[in-house]
């Protein structure tokens, strides 16, 4: 299928007074309508600003310095705050981790929903809240012709992110960027939102790029993962595969490092040491100083994704493996 | 083996009421939350209790009391056989303080930014006069970063020049300066990423294994708690609704809470299962539920379950706190 968002080579810049900083190099993934894509990593491995450079919402001095992000073919990293926020909203929604400072605590739900509604749709305020009440209800609220009239602040945290959610999905976006949707609620509002994403991607077509750190919402949620680290993908590949059969030393790492529900270890696989800083990236391969598997190529050269198995890992452990044929 | 922590019945109601004028001027009645109501368990010495459940379970709460942050409204808490409350105001309490310490969840909050690394794992061996002269100080603070895996040299440093996993390790390093002998950690990895919350882990099980350590574990996340305890204990709105050793509440989880719990949590091994959908949210602590709190959100709720609470009942080596298990209908 024709992907709906492609992003070729992105790279973003943060210009200080020590220098540019490089938080995001050479990012290319695509997602197809109906997929799900999940962006895993640890704090500051950059997907989050992935998601932000996406949108359109960069805080300065952030700046695209390289690459094109592509909606429907159309590129979209070029063009100025005013057509951005028209296809913000209309095209692609975005799910931020706290539904708290999402929504206006001053307003009611109902009023932020026809609000939204009626700027991305020809509809007048009887029709607004006709669809604002059916997206309450496609999201999971009960009684949404009561709760529609209700502030924030009488939400419980899922219903809050529910209402996020419904927000984002006003006028039926085909992209929707979830950054951490899950990350401040409870298991059991998680597996909730959770399902709710996942019917949105099959039943709606919409594709969805959902980053978090918990690969357990990755492996229940996505059909494609990104490992992000230190600004990099260092492997792309169906859920599966990244989560069983790793390719890349720092995916491997990560996954031992997860305590498992149904296996019994002593100890966990550790990583020893930190991501670096953006300041201090190492020459060659970023994961190089904490790798177990480290050899002479990857202090000096940067590896790119390159096929590994099914998927695709930026390690130089798997140069030359892309022309066996499988 | 012998029981290092007891908790008998402990209550801890906080009084949440509006200001006075508010009330006299609205009419509104005093208001209180039960935070914990009627909590009891033991945990024997080397072991690792973990106590599990969703925000606003009380599972903090019962951490505070344990060490003494908070007095308890009801109930008691006996520490090696003797009760903690009179000891805590009487002059013995310093010599129970050095034996029970406390990590906390967030270690970018509970180390002194001002102060260096070296002050911060002193201070408890100073509070307490442990060690007073300056050069065996500073050997001592070696002694224990290099227990939790940093460099006798970092010491100098100030807190900000670490990350998450290592301010946390710092933490434990100071918890550990008075050589205790119960450790009270509240979510200690929960704000780290999960390479770093492996190194954390691991440490804090090196630690037990060699100096025969007590744990009392809270966590939201149950692969962790797994990974780490001995017993778990499942909190519901103040209560426990169910207390194993953790081989059986992981194989065999008895109460329909402890078992919607383990149905919501996504497993990396388990790509594209379809759980069970999970209905309803925790209800307001302000106004629980009447009977078992957990009635509303149960498939195997009946009248009884929403007129009378249930009781802790053991029964092959678990206690759970449900009419329905007891009656056998589940």
């Amino acid at each position: 299928m024709k992907p709906l968002l492609e992003v070729k080579k992105l790279r973003v810049e943060f210009p200080t007074r020590h220098g540019t900083l490089l938080a995001l190099d050479d990012i290319s993934f695509t997602i197809a309508p109906g997929e799900i894509l999940g962006v895993v990593g640890e704090s500051g491995a950059g997907k989050s600003l992935t998601g932000a450079a996406i949108i359109g919402l960069l805080e300065p001095p952030g700046r695209i310095a390289a690459g094109q992000v592509l909606l429907d073919g159309r590129r979209i990293d070029e063009l100025d705050a005013d057509a951005m926020r028209k296809i913000r909203g209309k095209q692609i929604g975005a799910v931020f981790q706290d539904p708290l400072t999402s929504l206006n605590p001053l307003y009611t739900v109902g009023r932020q929903l026809v609000e939204t509604i009626q700027t991305h749709l020809p509809l007048n305020a009887a029709q607004a809240r006709e669809r604002a009440i059916e997206l309450l209800r496609q999201t999971g609220i009960p009684a949404p012709e009561a709760r529609i009239d209700q502030y924030p602040h009488q939400f419980s945290g899922g219903m809050r992110q529910r209402v996020v959610i419904a927000l984002a999905l006003a006028a039926e976006p085909r992209l929707i960027v979830a950054d951490e949707p899950t990350t401040a609620l409870d298991v059991s509002i998680q597996a909730q939102i959770i399902a709710l994403l996942r019917h949105l991607a099959r039943e709606k077509g919409a594709a969805v790029m959902l980053v978090t750190h918990d690969m357990g919402v990755i492996a229940e949620t996505c059909d494609r993962v990104a490992v992000m680290y230190a600004g990099r993908i260092a492997e792309l590949g169906p859920v599966h595969e990244v989560i069983h059969a790793p390719a890349h030393p720092y995916s491997r790492g990560l996954m031992g490092s997860i305590p498992a529900m149904d296996e019994d270890r002593e100890r966990l696989l550790q990583i020893d040491g930190a991501m670096p800083r953006l300041n201090a990236i190492p020459r060659g391969c970023a994961f190089n100083p904490r790798c177990p598997q480290v050899f002479e190529r990857c202090r000096v050269e940067r590896p790119e994704l390159m096929p590994a198995g099914r998927t695709q890992a930026a390690c130089w452990l798997h140069a030359g493996a892309g022309e066996v044929p499988r | 083996m012998s029981t290092l922590v007891e908790v008998q019945d402990l209550c801890k109601t906080f009084d949440v009421s509006a200001p006075w004028l508010e009330r006299t001027l609205e009419r509104k009645p005093r208001q209180f939350v039960h935070a914990v109501d009627g909590v009891s368990f033991a945990i024997a010495r080397g072991r690792t209790l973990a106590l599990v459940g969703e925000s606003g379970c009380g599972k903090s709460t019962v951490a505070r009391l344990l060490v003494g942050l908070y007095g308890p409204t009801r109930g008691s808490v006996r520490f090696d056989g003797q009760e903690t409350g009179p000891l805590l105001k009487s002059a013995e309490a310093p010599k129970l303080r050095r034996r029970m310490q406390m990590i906390f969840q967030d270690p970018y909050a509970s180390l002194n930014p001002r102060w260096r690394v070296r002050d911060i794992v002193a201070e408890p061996l100073r509070e307490h006069g442990i060690l007073r002269d300056r050069g065996a100080l500073q050997v001592r603070v070696g002694e224990l970063l290099r227990q939790v895996g940093l460099a006798p040299a970092d010491a100098s440093k100030f807190p900000h020049q670490f990350s998450g996993g290592q301010r946390q390790r710092i933490s434990i390093a100071r918890a550990l300066a008075t050589q205790p002998e119960f450790l009270v950690c509240d979510e200690p990895t929960s704000a780290l990423d999960v390479s770093v919350q492996a190194q954390v882990l691991n440490i804090m099980k090196d630690l037990q294994r060699e100096q025969g350590l007590t744990y009392l574990f809270i966590s939201h996340n149950l692969a962790v708690v797994r990974h780490v305890s001995d017993d778990v204990g499942v909190m519901y709105l103040g209560r426990l609704v169910e207390l194993a050793p953790k081989k059986t509440l992981f194989a065999m989880p008895r109460h329909p809470y402890t078992r919607m719990l383990l149905d919501a949590i996504p497993d990396i091994h388990m790509t594209g299962r379809a759980r069970t959908p999970v209905q309803g949210e925790v209800p307001n602590p302000l106004n629980p539920p009447s009977g078992c709190a957990f009635h509303p959100r149960c498939p195997h709720a009946n009248a009884r379950c929403g007129a009378e609470r249930p009781q802790l009942i053991p029964r092959e080596g678990v206690q759970v706190a449900c009419h329905a298990v007891e009656e056998g209908r589940i």
